[in-house]
């Protein structure tokens, strides 16, 4: 693994001055995904606030080849891309060794475009797939997608009278990915910045498909300060709200194992999101979901040998 | 008796390659084409009726004579998004399909070409669900007509054979820099034994040369961002450039096709006028059709009959100027259509031709009729019922009709 001291050194391939939000979890994903493929690198997006706020014709925030074509099919894209690359070395019209990543949001990701990033994972393409993970639609103003979790608010799962927020709990993706039995498989936090650097030099050296799932807070869905986003993500790790992990080659590892998880209300408090679950009347809903992480939890914990 | 329109006129008297007379179907034609093209990477998904052709390109890969980077997506929209990928990186791309995957393609069709990507795509003609159909008619292409894809009909295995290799070139000029849709028509012309002439490998490879993008994702000492985000300040003036590529288009089917009709003496226009010099009525057609309609033409001519046939090869960007002059001569036309456009004045050939005519001070009565949905069979006597209709409106015994005509429905 690089030196923190080999990192600085390398170069930041998203520009500043791009028009994502201040305190974006996106941006600090891509950058730390980018500094660990060390490598020339094409860079794939799905529609979203990343692809969105980095070309607005005619500038481009990249210094990197980049392409945006849909949706649903950013992993599809890329894939037809690494192919081209296939094709064109076995041909020796290309000599460089050239590294290939797909961004998608948790919207273009486990949703609208599960369906072609299972296919490419699935055909072997020798490709990274990051999602940044900010757990609703962001772009389009804060929709309920299959990764916002339990009990959130969201545009379109308003806590009302009779609604608190989010009724199911959120898809495990990360875990979907494994199942594929690809090269290598990880959960990161922007948090973390160290151990997502180094899966993302883990996922860029795979041969073969790679996946990193990476948390990256919204301040505007999650309705904290832009200079929250950090800690918010911190203490999603240390409550066991998203637990760090990869599985490479099919070894489940635990990357952060805490003495004692933080109570998830800690994690939950700060956000604006979550504040009906604090009402009066809520306490079950609380407790419940306490539950399900503790569950979870100790599943993690099982599928990865840790006591 | 066939005479070819437009430019180029006369096929070439000496032919340059050596051709060798095959029997296969039209997929299998295609597919030879493929072989022969061998492009970087094809990325397919199957679906009836154009299934064998990826099954026999499967075979070329499995046996290794072609060097393709073959990409077995998991649907149609992997397919097209994945050819953009690939064509965006650099490569020369190829892909084939027919109605619901064109029809899931659908968003990814307008990306391709608003991309100015060169991708060549076989579109075996088969109707749109529902009910769930698999048989022919043209309404799975007809649904993309406005996506900025050069669209063009065969009519035999020959012809779909010829077009694709064709394509590649018209496709990757650069001034056209689009992707080329190219039809044929499922089951009777894909999967019917046909028998026809290929060219050889080498001379295939020549004709299509190496391609040389200008742009490429893969130049990494370049970089360059493909798919900004464009919002009113600069969208308008990009589809205006591609109306004008895509219009521009039509010179470099003449050029190319003319090319390849020295090297081979297939010459082909932007439509085929058959019998139409000294007609009076005429049927303007697409697909297989045409070739049961130059036969219904012979009989009537046998007859005494002035009456001949129009079948438009280009259909995207559509002739207008051309048909016009072609047809203006007529007392009455027909146009049929093996596609509706559901709630509009007819088909939309009818509407194209209708159109291209208001202008002309000379112009036949047009009257449409839409026939074969779904594959069903359309023989010389539903041709015939067109040309006695035409008969009477021509002669005045009968007043032109202003409603579509559906030929061989149970009303």
């Amino acid at each position: 693994m690089a030196t923190i001291k080999e990192i600085s050194k390398r170069e930041d391939l998203l520009s500043g001055g791009h028009r994502l939000c201040a305190g974006c979890g996106a941006s600090i994903a891509v950058r730390q995904v980018l500094l660990g493929a060390n490598a020339p690198v094409v860079v794939g997006s799905a529609t979203g606030c990343l692809e969105v706020s980095t070309t607005p014709f005619p500038f481009t925030a990249w210094k990197t080849p980049f392409i945006h074509n849909a949706f649903e099919n950013a992993a599809a894209t890329i894939s037809g891309v690494e192919a081209a690359y296939q094709a064109l070395k076995r041909k020796g019209k290309i000599k460089k060794d050239i590294k290939f990543v797909a961004f998608g949001g948790d919207g273009g990701t486990y949703d609208i475009g599960l369906q072609s990033l299972s296919g490419a994972m699935e055909r072997g393409h020798d490709m990274v797939y990051v999602c940044y993970d900010n757990g609703a639609y962001m772009n389009t103003g804060i929709q309920r997608s299959g990764a916002t979790p339990f009990g959130a608010a969201t545009t379109t799962s308003p806590a009302g009278k009779v609604r608190a927020g989010k009724p199911q709990q959120r898809k495990d993706l990360t875990q979907i990915m494994a199942a594929h039995n690809i090269p290598y498989v990880a959960q990161a936090s922007v948090s973390h910045w160290k151990d997502l650097i180094e899966k993302s030099e883990k996922a860029f050296a795979a041969e073969g498909p790679a996946f990193i799932n990476v948390l990256a807070p919204c301040p505007r869905g999650w309705r904290i300060k832009s200079d929250e986003t950090v800690e918010i993500a911190k203490l999603a790790v240390q409550t066991g709200f998203w637990p760090l992990y990869e599985v490479e080659d099919g070894e489940w590892k635990l990357n952060f194992k805490p003495k004692e998880l933080k109570p998830l209300v800690d994690f939950l408090k700060p956000q604006g999101r979550f504040a009906h679950l604090f009402k009066p009347g809520n306490e079950h809903l609380l407790e419940e979901y306490q539950g399900q992480i503790n569950k979870n939890w100790a599943q993690l914990k099982k599928r990865c040998g840790v006591e | 008796m066939a005479k070819v329109a437009t430019k180029p006129k006369a096929p070439a008297k000496k032919t340059k390659a050596k051709a060798i007379t095959v029997a296969m179907t039209g997929n299998a034609g295609c597919a030879l084409a493929m072989k022969q093209i061998n492009p970087d990477v094809v990325a397919a998904y199957p679906i009836t009726p154009q299934t064998t052709i990826v099954e026999e390109f499967a075979t070329y890969v499995a046996n290794g004579v072609v060097d393709t980077e073959y990409v077995n997506v998991e649907s149609e929209h992997s397919a097209m998004s994945a050819c953009i990928g690939a064509s965006a990186a650099g490569a020369r791309v190829m892909t084939t399909t027919s109605s619901q995957g064109l029809a899931l393609m659908w968003e990814e069709l307008s990306i391709a070409s608003a991309m100015r990507l060169p991708i060549v795509m076989h579109n075996v003609n088969r109707t749109l669900s529902g009910p769930i159909n698999i048989h022919c008619d043209h309404s799975d292409s007809m649904g993309a007509r406005d996506m900025g894809w050069v669209q063009m009909f065969g009519e035999t295995a020959q012809e779909a054979y010829d077009n694709t290799i064709i394509a590649v070139r018209i496709a990757e000029h650069e001034k056209v820099l689009l992707p080329v849709m190219i039809m044929h028509d499922g089951f009777i012309t894909s999967h019917a034994i046909d028998r026809f002439d290929v060219l050889e490998d080498d001379v295939v490879k020549e004709f299509v040369g190496e391609y040389e993008p200008k742009q490429a994702l893969l130049n990494v000492d370049d970089p360059k961002t493909f798919g900004p985000f464009a919002m009113p300040a600069y969208y308008f003036e990009q589809r205006r450039q591609l109306r004008a590529a895509l219009d521009g288009a039509k010179d470099i089917v003449l050029k190319v096709s003319k090319e390849y009709g020295k090297l081979t003496g297939r010459s082909y226009g932007l439509f085929e006028e058959y019998r139409l010099d000294d007609a009076h009525i005429a049927v303007v057609v697409m697909g297989s059709t045409a070739g049961t309609a130059k036969y219904v033409v012979d009989q009537a001519r046998a007859k005494g009959m002035k009456v001949g046939m129009l079948k438009v090869r280009l259909f995207r960007p559509f002739p207008s100027a051309e048909i016009a002059e072609a047809l203006s001569h007529l007392k009455a036309v027909a146009v049929m259509d093996r596609a509706d456009s559901i709630g509009a004045l007819g088909g939309p050939v009818y509407m194209e031709v209708k159109a291209a005519l208001y202008n002309s001070k000379k112009r036949p009565h047009v009257q449409g009729y839409v026939y074969g949905l779904g594959g069903r069979d359309t023989g010389p006597d539903q041709i015939e019922t067109v040309f006695d209709d035409l008969k009477k409106v021509a002669r005045g015994v009968e007043s032109p009709r202003e409603q579509v005509t559906f030929l061989g429905v149970k009303e």
